[in-house]
């Protein structure tokens, strides 16, 4: 299970800021969220998105071991 | 050399007479307080959100980057996280090197990227409500003086 987090716009869009989730890749993992909340999903889709894997920035798909963290982050806004 | 993320207020005093303990070869030190603006009653509470782990360690590289390039002997950043009220302190940030120049600009640049660039979520909630808010492009101007500086 991959402990999801969001952050900023996409909590409040989600309702959720922290879930655990079955997923064995990023891909998967975003199927699993898109399917579950559609507008969710297509937020987190967005250019503007990054995602953190580990606390690590990432692109592209990756694969989620069972303590995976993953942070979906919208545009940082600075302090 | 240290980041510090809390919810707790802070006395810049307080950090400012710490950091500057025990130092027989630093010439200057240089400190800057950022405090939470009321913007005309617009803003009522300012809440920011971090992603521990995640942007203390961003902080503390790109401070190490700074130290680096301008040779500090010492920096210091706190940063608050949570609700915060106008009037109370967001950020602090100190830096110390042998001569006064280097203190300033380290600190000018640390300033720049915290505001523009640090991985925080801000969020302003006035009389109309509340809304997430992205980097000023005054904000994104004053970073990438450093960039341009840096070439």
């Amino acid at each position: 299970m991959a402990r999801v987090l969001l952050f900023g716009r996409l909590a409040d869009l989600a309702g959720w800021r922290e879930r655990r989730i079955e997923a064995d890749s990023l891909v998967s993992l975003r199927s699993a969220i898109s399917a579950a909340d559609p507008d969710l999903g297509e937020a987190l889709q967005g250019p503007s998105v990054q995602v953190a894997l580990d606390k690590v920035l990432v692109r592209g798909d990756r694969t989620l071991g069972p303590d995976a963290e993953v942070a979906f982050l919208p545009p940082m806004s600075g302090g | 050399m240290s980041v510090t993320l809390q919810t707790e207020p802070f006395d810049p005093g307080e950090l400012l007479s710490a950091f500057c303990q025990g130092r027989r070869e630093t010439g200057g030190i240089c400190s800057f307080t950022g405090l939470a603006r009321a913007e005309a009653g617009q803003t009522r509470l300012l809440t920011l959100e971090a992603y521990p782990g995640f942007t203390d360690a961003a902080i503390a590289a790109m401070a190490q980057a700074a130290a680096l390039r301008f040779d500090l002997q010492d920096w210091r950043i706190v940063h608050r996280v949570g609700p915060i009220s106008p009037g109370e302190a967001i950020v602090f940030v100190a830096t110390a090197a042998a001569h006064r120049r280097a203190a300033f600009e380290a600190c000018d640049h640390l300033m720049d990227w915290l505001k523009s660039r640090a991985p925080f979520w801000k969020q302003e909630q006035g009389p109309a409500g509340s809304r997430w808010i992205e980097p000023t492009s005054q904000d994104l101007a004053d970073a990438s003086r450093w960039d341009r500086a840096a070439d």
